[in-house]
Order: C-alpha cells, then sequence, then structure tokens
C-alpha cells in the first residue's frame, strides 16, 4: 500500500475527551493491538475506572499516569487502507500554549475539540488562535459529548454559528460523541439529521496537495557533497530539502545571502538524476558554475527572491521560564543557518484570554505569544511566514543553556 | 504529470524527513556515529545514510554494541554490509566491560546481557567522544518512545529526561550540546514496524535470514518462542522443539522471542505485519516486559 501522509494536530484537554477520542481512532481502525489493549483493560482495573479507559493509550509517560494529565507532546501513527495518518497529540492546558504551537508546527490539519455542552469558550478560541498563527491549512472541530447534549440539531447548530465568527482556515465541524463512536469511524445513528462523514473519512479525503509550496523556489543548503574521489573528482552537490518551489534543471538559481547567479545543471536523489523535485522533498542540486556556496546559503528563484533580512518584525512564542526583554541576545536558527540576534523592541503581546494586543510589554514570559522586532547579527534570507511556512520560520536558542527558547514566525521585513 | 498532481507517498515522505535530519546531524555536531544492530530498523538508517551522502562517504562510523550473544547470521550480515558500503565499524563489546569489571554478568536461566549494553555505549561514547548517536528507534515502538524528540538530548551521565526536552519545531532541530554531554538522534521516529518493511521491500534491501520463516530449535517461555543456544538456560518443563519461526525484531539471543511463521519473503511478511494484533515489542521483547515502565526506565539511564 502507498498512500499519502497526512499530519494532524489535535488540540484540546482531558475534560474535551481527547484521549478517549484519539484512543477511539486508534482502536477503531484497528491500531490497538492485543497486548496494548490488555495493558489499558488492567491499568482501568486497578485504578478503579468502570470502563475500559482509552485514554490510557496516548498518557505515555509514568508521571502522567499517576497523574492522570497528559503533559507533553506525543507523536502516534495509524493507517487506513485510504491514508497514513501521523497524530501530534498536543495538551490543551492554558500553560502548555508552547506543547500546542510546537505539535501545530508540522500539521497539515488540526482537530480542536469543543464540549457540545460548553460550546465556544475561551480555550476554544484560543487553539483557533494558535492553529490560525502557525498557518495549519485545514481546521475541523469535533463538537464531542453530543450525547450529553441530547443529540441536539439546535445545539449544534448554535456552536457552529459560533464557529465560523472565528475565521478558521477550510473549517469542517462535526457532531460526535468519542466515548460512544458515534462519527469517529462510523456514522451516529443518533444523529441522523448530520449528513457529513465522520471524522475519520473526512480525514482520509481532505485534499492535500494544494497545501504544497510550488511558488517561489527555495533551496536552503543542508550539507555539501564533495567526495572527492577518483570516480567524482569534480563533483560539488547542495545537498537540502525543497522549501519551496517545483525545481528542474536548467532553472536560474539566486544564492544568498552573496546575490551570485547561476543555473541548475541537475537535480539528483542517491539514485540518480531527477526530471524535478518539490518540497518537502531531500534532494541534491548540481549548479552550472562553480561558485562559493556553504550550508547556510539559500538557493531561490531569481524572479521571486525571498527578502535578506539583518532586521525583522516576527511573532514569536515564547517557551523558556527566563522572560524575554528588551535588549535580551538569543541565537536564531532559521533553515540551515543560525545567527545571533538581539531583541530591539518588543512590540506587543497577546492577551491569551481576550486574544487582545498590548503594546510595549516589558517582557514576554512562558507561554507569552507576541510580536517582537530582532536585529540580526548576520543577515537571513527570509519569506514572510504567511507566504511559506519553512522559509518564514525560525527557532530562538539560549547561547548559555542551549535550550530552545522560542518558536518565530516572520511578519515583516524592516 | 503536472507537479501539483504529483502524489508524494508517505514513504517519500518519511524517507524526505529522515534524509534531513541525517544531513542534520552531520552538519552541527562534530563526531556523530551510526549505530547498527544488524536489525531491519538499522539497515534502513544504512539506506537512508546512502542517500543523504552519496556520493560522498558517510560523515560518521558504524558503531555495534556486541553483547556477545548475538544470532550469527546477524553478525556475518553486519561484516558483510559494512564491507559492501565502504565504511568504518566500530565494534563496543559487552564481553569487553564484563571482563574489565564495568559490569557483572548476570547469572541463572533469565540471565541477559540486554541491559549491560548501556554501559558498554555509554563507555564506547566516552572513549569516541562521540556528540551524537544516531538509532533506530520508532515512535510507535512503545509509549515513553512516542513523547521523545527526534533530537533527543543526554546529560553528562547519558540521562534522558523526559519533562525536560527540548520543544520541537518545524524541521529546524536544535542540536546544540555541551562537551561531555550527547545527543540521541532517531531519523526514523515517525515510522511504523509496517513503514519500515514497505520500505525494505520498495528500495529491495536485503536483511538477515532470521527475519524470514526457517526451521529452528525453540523453546517456549513466557508465552514467547526462544532460540535454543548457549547463551539461555533452560528451565524444567522448557522442552526444546523445532518450528517454522521469523523474528519481528532482532535483539540478543537472550531476550528475542520468535513468532510461528510461514512468510518466506519480504511481501508474505508485510502481509502478516499487516494483519497481526500484537505489537512487535509485546510479542518478541522479554526487556519491555519486566514493569510497565520498563523502557523509561531504561530510557533515563542511557539505553538506547
Amino acid at each position: 500500500m502507498q498512500a499519502e501522509l497526512l499530519r494532524l494536530v489535535t488540540c484540546g484537554s482531558v475534560d474535551d475527551g481527547k484521549s478517549t477520542l484519539i484512543g477511539r481512532l486508534l482502536y477503531d481502525t484497528k491500531q490497538i493491538f492485543v497486548d496494548q489493549m490488555e495493558h489499558i483493560e488492567e491499568t482501568s482495573r486497578r485504578r478503579g475506572d468502570t470502563y475500559v479507559n482509552l485514554a490510557l493509550l496516548t498518557d505515555g509517560l509514568r508521571a502522567e499516569r499517576e497523574q492522570g494529565i497528559t503533559i507533553d507532546v506525543a507523536y502516534r501513527s495509524f493507517v487506513t487502507p485510504r491514508r497514513r495518518f501521523q497524530l501530534a497529540d498536543a495538551p490543551g492546558h492554558v500553560q502548555y500554549t508552547r506543547n500546542m504551537v510546537t505539535g501545530a508546527s508540522t500539521a497539515d490539519l488540526a482537530v480542536i475539540l469543543v464540549d457540545a455542552r460548553n460550546g465556544v469558550v475561551e480555550q476554544t478560541r484560543r487553539h483557533a488562535y494558535i492553529t490560525s498563527i502557525l498557518r495549519v491549512p485545514h481546521i475541523t472541530v469535533a463538537v464531542n459529548k453530543m450525547d450529553l447534549a441530547g443529540w441536539s440539531q439546535e445545539r449544534y447548530d448554535e456552536i457552529v454559528r459560533d464557529l465560523e465568527t472565528l475565521g478558521l482556515a477550510d473549517l469542517h465541524v462535526i457532531p460526535m460523541s468519542a466515548l460512544h463512536g458515534d462519527n469517529v469511524v462510523d456514522a451516529s445513528e443518533n444523529m441522523p439529521w448530520y449528513d457529513g462523514p465522520p471524522l475519520l473519512e473526512h480525514l482520509e479525503t481532505i485534499e492535500l496537495a494544494f497545501d504544497r509550496n510550488l511558488d517561489g523556489r527555495r533551496f536552503p543548503v543542508q550539507w555539501v557533497i564533495r567526495p572527492m574521489s577518483d570516480d567524482h573528482h569534480d563533483y560539488r552537490g547542495y545537498a537540502g530539502s525543497v522549501a519551496g518551489g517545483v525545481w528542474h534543471p536548467g532553472d536560474e538559481v539566486l544564492v544568498l545571502p552573496s546575490g551570485r547567479h547561476s543555473r541548475v545543471e541537475a537535480v539528483e536523489s542517491a539514485d540518480g538524476p531527477l526530471d524535478s523535485a518539490l518540497p518537502p522533498q531531500s534532494v541534491t542540486i548540481r549548479l552550472a558554475d562553480d561558485i562559493d556556496v556553504s550550508r547556510g546559503d539559500m538557493l531561490a528563484d531569481p524572479l521571486e527572491p525571498p527578502v535578506v533580512a539583518r532586521e525583522l518584525d516576527a511573532r514569536v512564542c515564547w517557551m523558556s521560564e527566563r522572560p524575554l526583554e528588551p535588549r535580551s541576545k538569543v541565537a536564531v536558527k532559521h533553515t540551515t543557518r543560525s545567527v545571533r540576534a538581539v531583541v530591539d523592541e518588543l512590540v506587543s503581546v497577546v492577551d491569551i484570554h481576550t486574544l487582545a494586543d498590548t503594546p510595549m510589554p516589558e517582557r514576554l514570559e512562558l507561554n507569552d505569544i507576541g510580536v517582537v522586532r530582532l536585529r540580526l547579527s548576520e543577515p537571513l534570507a527570509v519569506d514572510p511566514y504567511a507566504d511559506n511556512r519553512e522559509t518564514g520560520a525560525f527557532i530562538l536558542i539560549d547561547e548559555a543553556s542551549n535550550d530552545t527558547v522560542g518558536a518565530g514566525m516572520v511578519l515583516q521585513v524592516s | 504529470m503536472s507537479a501539483a498532481a504529483r502524489t508524494l507517498t508517505h514513504l517519500d515522505d518519511l524517507e524526505a524527513e529522515a534524509i534531513h535530519i541525517f544531513r542534520e546531524v552531520a552538519a552541527e555536531l562534530e563526531r556523530p556515529v551510526l549505530l547498527f544492530s544488524g536489525g531491519k530498523d538499522s539497515i534502513v538508517l544504512l539506506r537512508l545514510a546512502e542517500k543523504a551522502f552519496r556520493p560522498g562517504g558517510f560523515p560518521f562510523p558504524v558503531m555495534h554494541v556486541d553483547t556477545g550473544h548475538n544470532f550469527p547470521e546477524v553478525v556475518e550480515f553486519r561484516d558483510r554490509r559494512v564491507e559492501e558500503l565502504g565504511e568504518r565499524l566500530v565494534v563496543a563489546s559487552v564481553q569487553e566491560s564484563i571482563d574489565q569489571g564495568r559490569v557483572v554478568e548476570e547469572t541463572g536461566p533469565r540471565a541477559s546481557r540486554n541491559r549491560l549494553q548501556t554501559t558498554t555505549l555509554l563507555d564506547a561514547i566516552e572513549e569516541h567522544q562521540f556528540d551524537a548517536a544516531i538509532g533506530g528507534a520508532r515512535r510507535d515502538e512503545e509509549r515513553a518512545r512516542a513523547k521523545e524528540r527526534i533530537f533527543s538530548f543526554r546529560d553528562d551521565f547519558g540521562q534522558w529526561n523526559p519533562r525536560a526536552q527540548r520543544p520541537e519545531l518545524w524541521n529546524v532541530y536544535n542540536a546544540r550540546v555541551r562537551k561531555g554531554e550527547h545527543v540521541r538522534v532517531f531519523p526514523i521516529s515517525n515510522w511504523t514496524e509496517l513503514d519500515v518493511w514497505q520500505y525494505v521491500a520498495r528500495e529491495g534491501l536485503e536483511l538477515p535470514s532470521i527475519y524470514f520463516a526457517h526451521e529452528r530449535e525453540v523453546f517456549r517461555r513466557d508465552g514467547m518462542l526462544y532460540a535454543s543456544s548457549g547463551f539461555v538456560e533452560r528451565m524444567n518443563g522448557e522442552d526444546p522443539f523445532v518450528a517454522s519461526v521469523r523474528f519481528r525484531t532482532v535483539g540478543d539471543m537472550t531476550c528475542t522471542g520468535g513468532v510461528l511463521s510461514h512468510a518466506g519473503t519480504i511481501a508474505a511478511v508485510v502481509d502478516e505485519i499487516a494483519a497481526t494484533r500484537v505489537t512487535e515489542r509485546g510479542e518478541t521483547r522479554a526487556d519491555d516486559r519486566f514493569t510497565e515502565a520498563a523502557m523509561e526506565d531504561r530510557k533515563r539511564v542511557g539505553y538506547f
């Protein structure tokens, strides 16, 4: 079987029944093996649960099982005859914004859980906000616990109306009861008024091919292959992952930040030459001219080049206990290039409860999301994150601890 | 066909991700090493390393932590494969760790060198000053693994702290380590057992013969079938018999069980795995069965 890969993130808290939903997806698609099932049956009994607690499947670490909470992003796989799924399970408590940003960064689709009894609440708005700033292309809202809302179409319609005000990308809404399995894998008999697909069918059929960034060729050079062996004496290949556009032999190339020009001599893999390469393929590009190119350089389309920036405004999710303050120095890793940066200005911070911007905060605390003006020690070739999720993204690293302390998305270049 | 209409399969996608990870390790760390067990996952890693670096050589050596209790088929395969690739092989020996008094051999019918490997591995990392160890672990193997990062940071003592993991965003990996620390890197984190077999089939990779059904003398213990060998002491009632078996994982002979099978080809194995109802480790690895948090405990102290 050769199927497409769909990466999805689930947003919601334990109370929304998210772990139960994931357990249900895995169970109903027969991804749960006999030994795992025996294990959770036994653990459920030991904990005194009166039903087989499918949530236990996803609670991996000992501390989580003891406390009954999910503390970190977990990644798991499932497969159907139509598609292969990679799921990032991000905890939804307020203090875990960091985990949700992490899970959403690689997602093609986000499933946001809403408790049918509570409808669109502050947490829902927060999830909507995070998935939209991370530019997750498809949003699906699971209105869960419909059994506790009397399977009511009126209630569902009301929630749909509220959701439509949030401005979500490619919004789909599905009424559901994860506990009873309604509209997860099998269509619900309790809600004959819903004529859309159950969640799994929706995930299997949503169109992904158009999400790929096929405009604006971008190729950050990751590694230079220079065998210098007898067979490949003059070979010089630039290895990397395609971050934008479709690359063909003969394409004109602008090398950044040097600004030199060349042409693609060949696009190849270890198995031989390719007619073309597109995101996210890992390939090797050879250039027609013998010019100096090394890791951290970006090959780009000369007609639609990225901006070479020394200063930029970015939305930053701060992930460290130590706050970010004006004048703070951090390392920036953008594609394959690392530079230093200083915070020139904290432009604004979002109140995660009201989603209102407060200008000129004194600092960004752990889990804060704000707009930051950075001055860079060396230039970076960037695009707005809205145009390219790879060349518009960067991480911030604390040079003393080596920890990853922030996630950045380029807004505009000054 | 237009590029927009061209579909990348899940294997294309997973392969691209793994190659990207390989190149990041090589570029960002000074002394990486590729851990090779002779098992299917590390055989896939070797293929992915070729895809990442050919026509150049690997920018790291290949290291096998040898318990001395291996299936002979696997050691033969290891030597031949590394020779074919023309790459460097480092062997770290558990027997030497025992001889040097670094670890104490377990005794009795349940003795295994599996747990002793951790010391041998950490000693070798220190001796060679490796700052990155690339391994074939997958997130679908076990619940603790599901939460581990692709670049999984280890402290001075080789320990993993699941509460203090670096967030991992997009495909931008933070590979920074201080002297004495190292990072474990798992390029096929997001692959499943079935993905690995499908990739083996697609790439036409050779595997050690024990992965395919063969007649072998085995005995039954804890619901698993162990190969009869000089390394495992049988207990009362553990009578040997001959059966057609294959192995789903390749570990030390003292902790790896076989499954009854007649699958003699890759295609037949893929069919069996697609239909199986027991996880790879649940079926064949005694080392995960000790406690509920067995894998988490071993990882904390520096296991693979």
